[in-house]
């Protein structure tokens, strides 16, 4: 069952801090999350806005402005720590060994910048290629991602082509150095549903084609389902649960996992006749100004106790590969 | 597919002692407790509001502490020291800095220090008063010309013409037609700023009137004035209120150049363009005459951009205030 | 073209062939030489007391058809009936004591709010600009029984909206549009700034409300996992034109257009390894300055066939209640090409 034994995973941030200085106080917006991805395999990153998620990208790709950011933890990427490497390292990791899809499609791009000198840009800037054969590997590139004639396309400016079509470049751009790992960070969000639809097929056959691992934060569990292979659950700055994606699906263990799941609408409630209101998760986030005492989900759990109000529940495994951190999550016999 | 992917590193974190400190109790045997994570950002002193506003918005105090040193001197000059700025005392021209004589005197025997004391009076007054008038007026045009769709092309066509004339410029021309007084530098100065306000203004209201709340409230039947007084005109006071220092700190220096080149206040009236200008003829022998106005005029402009700019990144909502 | 299903129950809002066109300026001298037809040509009706669904993607002009009915656009052509009344014709003097009828919930919880006034401000001002209430007590008991309707504490009358979360705006937002008393509101996509979570919450909310008070909802949406949870009919829009609709369970189980099959399949379904088969519809949405002739979604429809690139199909009946707009499920329509 267990791969993971086998082998450093390509990626392992551990406990990572990020705490940002603001005027009224301290703002701990990661604190002491710890994960890991191997080579080739997709891991989401879930959460609603606030939780963290966006930051642990930005802080891989050492992103964020320090101060006011502050990094604590470490992150290792094939054994070496990101958070000590000098400027210059990392802009040679940067859209070569790790490269980034952001959500918005339109300002990511350079508007004044063909789509083929963009995609050659990195080949260039990495990869040594002239403009000659960065250009037929741009070619290339829009081949992989499904744009029809990529021999017109290349010579195009951003403004030509339609959200879809900006997404595919992003994604050629982001693949053209054949990264180890991609950060797709609400790579559908801004996409209509028919668009997504086209967008997350992509995804797929890519990932088995390119081989590259994915790290895919978002807030859509209809997109985690469809493409992940293992889940992190975030809830205020803080890992709650981990899993593969069926467990987690088929017996979520952290209480925000199920209300998450409880809330979103799934279609077909004609056909089961369900008609019910939607669950909902009273309540709202917790202010991350400052430290939380006990579980950080306390303030919105249905089934809290004392306890959790005085204790914050460590994160344990419940079954094989599949950790949560709530004193009442149900625990398997466990094999490991 | 893989399936799992084990855990790693949690196990220390799991392992940890209780924190000491952290709760009161210890917990309950076999409870699985986190444990605590350290603070990566020590905690700041507290400290008193005062420090705290400086700390934050440092070009407001520093512009505001200079303009209020100047607004005192200007309101305090007769017990600042002063002799009559005007007094003429033909024996004792020219005479350099003293102790007696701070500034020196001028080529009438007159106390430059006295004068420039005063002088900050007219600037004062000139800078604020153009500020709040152009201000005022701009805002009317700005609104008008923002809500009223059919008046908007005649109005800004009208501001554009006035816009192609450079300010200085317009306001000489609008002295040449009258006499030299303070109160006519201040319409003159007030009409050359106008156009600049109400441009300022009416973007605004052009991109207030596609904001969701005001549709909210036509829907909500709120009828125009109404949606102008309570959605419309709150809301472009912030924006308005930094240009406003802007021009008051461009009308000081009009007004000077005014007076400078004899277009502005009379010469019986002691301003820092007045000074500059009969120090003029004598400024390579006696320098200072010119100097200790320039430099109260540089320092007053100087204050009043710096409050503009700092209630610029204060009133601005994409500043951020992370810092 | 006017062939609309008559729902059960008093017909509240009845629109006729409305269009709603923008010039794009291009021409010099401020000619302008093309047309957007944001919205064209479209006809349906509210019932007392019923949620109709628009759903479409972007640019389909569903937002377009919310600002035309509230008259924060003017309608270029057609008829807007609220309760027997012709008002799209009315001066906006003439039209301002009839807006009580009709309020909005508006997308962004940020911007829908005047950031300087307070909540209290907010919500009397609808009430004092229709007159509801009769004295100062009575402003004061209809403010807090809105803010307990919509789950806010009374003490957050005092507040400024910046002082709310996303989902606490909203909830003043609604509060607002029911100060109003209406007989019908238009959400325009209002539950999709949100989180998760406070989602949920609004959505509850809203169909809660619309029960209680028997509201008739126009509800515009992208997503139709919440359109089937909140709505009694649905219409699908694509290019400025409805072109499928009829009863929830209809359209939802037994669609009868290739666009609204392709919709719902292409819904992320949040249960890995759901297997099911997925319309992936080719390309991207034409533009609405030029749309294509004929069916305007013949350009990425999987059975398009010849008729469909030069006939413009009608919305014709399918089921009760229940009109599609494609030559497929015409008669004389040849078997289903592939």
């Amino acid at each position: 069952m267990s791969t993971g034994v086998s082998g450093a995973p390509l990626l392992s941030i551990e406990n990572l801090q990020v705490h940002f200085r603001t005027p009224d106080g301290v703002n701990r917006a990661v604190d002491g999350v710890s994960f890991a991805i191997q080579s080739g395999e997709t891991l989401a990153i879930v959460g609603e806005s606030g939780c963290g998620k966006s930051v642990t990208s930005m802080s891989i790709l050492r992103l964020l402005p320090e101060p006011p950011a502050r990094i604590a933890g470490a992150i290792k990427f094939e054994g070496r720590n990101l958070l000590d490497l000098p400027n210059s390292a990392m802009r040679k990791i940067r859209g070569n060994d790790i490269s980034v899809i952001f959500q918005e499609p339109m300002t990511s791009l350079n508007p004044v910048l063909t789509v083929g000198r963009q995609i050659g840009e990195t080949l260039r800037l990495h990869q040594g290629l002239g403009r000659r054969e960065a250009e037929a590997r741009a070619v290339e590139m829009l081949t992989l991602v499904g744009i029809p004639e990529p021999r017109r396309r290349v010579r195009e400016y951003p403004h030509q082509l339609s959200g879809g079509m900006r997404q595919r470049v992003m994604i050629a751009i982001a693949l053209a150095c054949s990264p180890k790992l991609l950060i797709a960070d609400e790579p559908t969000t801004a996409l209509d549903v028919t668009i997504q639809a086209q967008i997350l097929d992509l995804m797929r056959d890519l990932k088995a084609r390119v081989g590259a691992a994915i790290m895919l934060i978002t807030h859509d569990l209809g997109v985690v389902a469809e493409v992940a292979d293992r889940v992190v659950v975030m809830y205020a700055g803080r890992k709650v649960e981990e899993a593969p994606v069926r467990d987690l699906f088929r017996a979520p263990r952290h209480p925000y996992t199920r209300g998450l799941m409880g809330a979103v609408p799934k279609l077909g409630a004609v056909e089961h006749g369900a008609d019910a209101r939607l669950a909902e998760i009273p309540g709202m986030v917790p202010s991350l100004k400052g430290r939380i005492e006990g579980c950080v989900f306390a303030g919105r759990c249905p089934d809290v106790t004392d306890l959790c109000r005085a204790y914050a529940p460590a994160l344990e495994p419940k079954a094989p590969g599949h950790l949560a951190a709530c004193h009442y999550a149900p625990k398997d016999a466990l094999a490991a | 597919m893989t399936a799992t992917v084990a855990p790693f590193s949690d196990s220390a974190r799991q392992a940890g002692a209780p924190p000491e400190g952290a709760a009161p109790k210890a917990p309950p045997p076999g409870l699985a407790v986190a444990a605590p994570l350290p603070d990566v950002i020590p905690a700041r002193k507290r400290r008193g509001p005062i420090w705290t506003y400086v700390r934050r918005n440092p070009t407001i105090v520093v512009g505001g502490v200079l303009l209020l040193v100047v607004f005192l001197m200007a309101v305090l000059a007769p017990w600042l020291g002063t002799v009559d700025p005007t007094a003429l005392a033909p024996a004792k021209r020219t005479r350099v800095p003293s102790a007696q004589y701070w500034f020196g005197t001028d080529m009438l025997g007159r106390d430059v220090y006295s004068r420039v004391v005063y002088g900050a009076r007219v600037s004062l007054l000139v800078g604020f008063s153009v500020a709040f008038l152009a201000s005022i007026a701009g805002l009317a045009v700005g609104l008008v010309s923002g809500m009223v769709r059919w008046l908007d092309g005649i109005v800004m066509r009208v501001v554009d013409g006035m816009m192609s004339i450079p300010p200085i410029l317009l306001a000489v021309a609008l002295m040449a037609l009258t006499r030299g007084s303070v109160q006519n530098v201040i319409v003159a100065i007030t009409i050359a700023e106008i156009p600049r306000v109400a441009r300022l203004v009416r973007g605004v209201v052009l991109s207030l009137r596609e904001q969701p709340y005001v549709e909210a409230a036509v829907t909500t039947g709120t009828r125009m004035p109404a949606i102008i007084w309570r959605h419309i005109l709150p809301n472009t006071l912030a924006p308005m209120t930094v240009q406003a220092t802007y021009i008051c700190a461009s009308a000081m220096i009009t007004e000077a150049i005014l007076s400078f080149i004899g277009a502005g206040v009379p010469p019986s009236t002691p301003s820092w363009g007045n000074i500059m200008a009969e120090g003029r003829a004598l400024w390579q022998v006696k320098f200072y005459i010119i100097l200790f106005p320039a430099i109260f005029l540089s320092m007053t402009v100087l204050a009043v951009n710096l409050v503009g700019d700092g209630l610029r990144d204060a009133l601005d909502p994409r500043m951020a205030k992370d810092v | 073209m006017s062939a609309t299903p008559a729902p059960a129950g008093r017909t509240l809002l009845e629109v006729n062939d409305l269009k709603k066109h923008f010039s794009l300026g291009g021409g010099l001298f401020g000619r302008s030489t093309r047309v957007l037809k944001a919205v064209d040509g479209l006809s349906f009706t509210v019932a007392r007391g019923e949620t109709l669904s628009l759903v479409g993607e972007s640019g389909c002009g569903k937002s377009t058809v919310a600002k035309a009915l509230m008259r924060l656009y003017a309608p270029t052509a057609g008829q807007v009936v609220l309760d027997g009344k012709r008002i799209d014709d009315l001066s906006a003097g003439a039209l301002r004591p009839l807006r009580r009828h009709i309020q909005m919930v508006f997308q962004d919880p940020f911007s829908s709010l005047n950031p300087r006034m307070r909540v209290r401000a907010i919500l009397a001002e609808p009430i004092r600009n229709f007159g509801l209430a009769h004295n100062a007590a009575d402003l004061e008991s209809r403010l807090a029984s809105l803010m307990e309707r919509v789950g806010l504490p009374r003490e957050a009358l005092g507040r400024f909206p910046h002082e709310f979360s996303g989902g606490q705006r909203q909830r003043i937002g609604i509060a607002r549009a029911l100060a109003a008393e209406p007989d019908l509101i238009i959400c325009d996509e209002a539950v999709s700034a949100l989180d998760v979570s406070v989602k949920a919450q609004i959505v509850n909310l809203l169909r809660d409300l619309q029960r209680e008070l028997d509201l008739a909802m126009l509800f515009i949406s992208h997503d139709l996992a919440i359109v089937e949870h909140m709505t009694h009919r649905v219409a699908v829009m694509y290019l400025g034109k409805i072109v499928e609709i009829g009863p929830r369970r209809d359209m939802f189980l037994a669609p009868k257009h290739p666009y609204t099959q392709a919709l719902l399949s292409a819904v992320p379904i949040p249960e890995p390894g759901a297997g099911r088969t997925r319309i992936v519809l080719k390309g991207d949405v034409p533009s609405p300055i030029d749309p294509p002739a004929g069916c305007r979604f013949h350009t990425r429809c999987p059975h398009a066939f010849d008729r469909c690139r030069v006939e413009v199909p009608g919305l014709d009946p399918v089921g009760t209640g229940h009109f599609a707009a494609c030559h497929l499920n015409d008669a004389a329509a040849p078997a289903r090409a592939a």
